[in-house]
């Protein structure tokens, strides 16, 4: 039994039953099949995580947005400045305690480079409705080469805790049909 | 060396017991129901206070339960139980008495110091961190403290636990190569060496920063670090479950294993490679390449999973071939149906099988998917993942084997029987459910650890499915359901502890059928076939096949990113 030592002594040297090795044969080989999915979607799949980041602080990543913000805000709602940066450019969003901000407009089909980082603590960029979550650290600049490719307002949750604040910590994001604005 | 200590000879089991590992058996056992009563009701409030129509806490209550949920139930239960696990799989298997009683009741006082100190600084109301008090959330310094006192308590039971399979080694208590569910246990120790030498190198730190010594705590570096603590933490518990599923099938039913290689080889893959797993939580993290995801999180080509798929087999395989020796040979599935569904050390054993495999498992391996992980992290699909394998594995099963340790090691009969025989069915059933509707909200996007999802007083709301509030809601229910279950459990073992009628010699309990003692011979032509339990592997293999590609095919319609 499982709770005795084996009945005999030499266990190593037993044969391993069929239905067993059949089993671990297969189990390995779609271990192998999951581990080269993954490669494989690295080649020829359309969803995959940038490795692109850098450290930076939160004055410099600040600076860079404000930047941004200064240059292509094109109305403001609830207090937020809306952004319409050209197709292609570099996007900032910050994270800080307990907003995300600016409010970003995107083109449908059009092509950005979105950075994400922290002001102070960590965060959880939750896009939603399409579900796209990414962690956000300070400190840590992270590009994302985005291609939105459904138009609509997409709401911005955060889903690492951060706080009695957490829950209302919400943004928006819209996508637009080309060259219009909202 | 002394070797005069009392002991008794179990009469059901013919195991010799002795009186220093009995009572830390029985100490560390009757702690972790109370903090498992305890933690347990924290998590009752939280699924209640995320049912939208009963919303029950206020937002800082919400945090500081949630926080009180992980650390009572995650760490505090489970280690306090495993180290009743660990003095069970050396002192009572090896019929040997505990090395150096004196260190282990040391580690108890100091996990339990350590766990009413983190208590404490959370209830306090200033160390509201969560379970992974990520920096720069900064907790109480005692909070921290806590912490480290318990993983030091939990260490000296380790080594504890490490002296006693020496000693009995050297007594010459048992012949031949140690059980295997003391290998399994001894996988678990040796995990839990890892596990807390990784906790000691981030929250030391950490503890330090929190008064001031040290500044700055790299977000990232923590995460990575802690995440050695905290997921093979779990791994604890999986390679101390699936030793307790062959516990149980050994002494209810007489099981043996198909194959001692096998099974002992899977175990020894999770030595190797469930540590890993820290990967798990960093998937979508910055300044980690792709390369070291992708690795890591598979386990070096799931080769944890692989150990996990055999385990999936050769525990109903032996529960098999060890019916079928009795003659339940009817057909495929006789042996099942025929099985003790009425006794719940079995019942319970086989629902945490069954539920840590087809949710735990699969989910699991489905969100670690580098790519995967992007339409999944930190929503709620998290814990739903982590309450099928921690609590639908492990808690069931460390509550199935309760019912062997109350006759076998309090010698109490168990009060209440009828409760005991249904307890399994309702928790299990109140689990499943918290684990498949937390699941199904996290595919819509709700985040884990949030307070209020519809965010009334956002400036910028936004507003969640319809079907997503209907999903918290029935984890809701489920959550209630699993609380009667649970206190119906702390009812019968605290109970029967106290008020259960005394085993003197009885022989009425944990009875094994000598017949089914010789179930298998390795090798030989006896060796039965298990056709049933091939069936049953095939199904689950289809399901996680499906499961796996149906994810793949969520996560190609989001927008592309690279």
């Amino acid at each position: 039994m499982s709770v005795t030592p084996p009945q005999q002594k030499v266990w190593w040297n037993e044969p391993v039953p069929k239905s067993e090795l059949i089993w671990v044969i297969v189990a390995f080989i779609w271990g192998l099949i999951m581990f080269f999915m993954m490669v494989y979607w690295h080649a020829y799949g359309e969803q995959n995580l940038s490795n692109e980041s850098y450290r930076i602080t939160a004055e410099d990543y600040s600076a860079k947005t404000e930047a941004m913000v200064e240059k292509y805000t094109v109305r403001e709602e609830s207090g937020y400045p809306v952004v319409h940066p050209p197709p292609g450019s570099d996007v900032y969003l910050i994270a800080r305690l307990w907003q995300w901000w600016p409010i970003l407009e995107l083109e449908k089909g059009q092509t950005y480079r979105l950075h994400l980082s922290s002001l102070d603590w960590l965060h959880g960029f939750s896009l939603q409705p399409v579900n796209i979550n990414v962690q956000v650290h300070p400190d840590y600049e992270m590009v994302i080469t985005t291609t939105p490719d459904v138009a609509g307002e997409y709401g911005i949750v955060c889903n690492e805790y951060c706080g009695i604040g957490h829950h209302q910590m919400l943004g928006r994001l819209y996508v637009v049909d080309n060259g219009e604005s909202k | 060396m002394a070797t005069n200590e009392q002991y008794r000879i179990c009469q059901s089991t013919g195991l010799r017991v002795y009186k220093s590992a009995e009572n830390l058996i029985k100490a560390n056992a009757v702690v972790a129901v109370v903090f498992l009563a305890i933690g347990g009701l924290f998590g009752l409030m939280v699924a209640l206070t995320r049912w939208k129509a009963v919303h029950l806490l206020p937002a800082d209550w919400f945090y500081l339960v949630l926080t009180a949920h992980g650390i009572n139930v995650l760490i505090v239960w489970i280690i306090f139980f495993e180290m009743a696990v660990l003095y069970f799989a050396s002192a009572v298997l090896l019929g040997c008495r505990l090395a150096t009683p004196r260190w282990a009741w040391a580690g108890f006082v100091l996990m339990l110091i350590g766990a009413i100190m983190t208590n404490v600084a959370v209830l306090q109301g200033d160390s509201s961190v969560m379970f992974t008090s990520y920096v720069p959330l900064k907790a109480a310094p005692s909070f921290y403290l806590g912490i480290i006192l318990f993983a030091v308590g939990a260490l000296v039971g380790c080594f504890v636990f490490f002296g006693t399979l020496v000693l009995a080694k050297q007594e010459r208590t048992y012949e031949g190569s140690v059980p295997l569910v003391t290998f399994g246990a001894t996988v678990a120790a040796i995990i839990a060496v890892f596990t807390i030498a990784s906790g000691a190198i981030i929250l030391i730190p950490t503890f330090l920063w929190s008064f001031g010594y040290i500044s700055h705590i790299d977000t990232l570096m923590y995460r990575t670090i802690w995440w050695g603590l905290g997921h093979s933490s779990q791994q604890i518990n999986v390679a101390a479950h699936i030793s307790i599923w062959y516990l149980i099938s050994a002494v209810v039913l007489g099981a043996k294993p198909l194959s001692e290689k096998v099974s002992r080889g899977a175990f020894l893959l999770y030595i190797l490679f469930l540590q890993l797993a820290s990967a798990h939580h960093l998937l979508v993290d910055p300044g980690i390449s792709s390369e070291w995801k992708v690795f890591n999180t598979s386990y070096a080509i799931y080769l944890a999973v692989l150990g996990s798929m055999i385990h999936g087999l050769t525990v109903p395989g032996q529960i098999e071939a060890a019916q079928r020796k009795k003659g339940f040979n009817n057909g495929l599935f006789e042996w099942l149906r025929k099985a003790p569904w009425g006794n719940p050390a079995f019942s319970g054993m086989f629902i945490s099988l069954i539920l840590f495999g087809f949710l735990g498992g699969i989910s699991g391996v489905v969100m670690g998917v580098e790519q995967i992980n992007l339409i999944i992290h930190n929503t709620i699909y998290v814990p739903g993942h982590f309450h099928a394998t921690v609590v639908a594995g492990t808690t069931l099963a460390f509550m199935a084997v309760t019912y062997l340790l109350v006759p076998l090691i309090f010698q109490r009969e168990l009060v209440l029987p009828g409760w005991a025989k249904v307890q399994p069915y309702v928790f299990g059933i109140g689990v499943a459910g918290i684990s498949l509707f937390m699941m199904g909200a996290g595919t819509l996007g709700v985040p884990r650890r949030h307070w209020d999802i519809s965010q009334a007083d956002a400036i910028l709301p936004y507003d969640f499915p319809g079907a997503a509030n209907l999903m918290m809601g029935l984890n809701g229910l489920s959550a209630l359901l699993a609380g009667v279950g649970g206190i119906m459990f702390v009812v019968v073992v605290v109970g029967s502890i106290l008020f259960g009628k005394k085993i003197e010699s009885s022989s009425e309990v944990a009875k094994t059928d000598p017949a089914a003692e010789v179930a298998t011979k390795y090798g030989s032509e006896e060796h039965p076939s298990v056709p049933g339990t091939l069936v049953l592997v095939a199904v689950f293999f289809i399901s996680f096949v499906l499961y796996y590609y149906v994810n793949w095919k969520y996560l190609a319609e989001i927008w592309p990113l690279r």
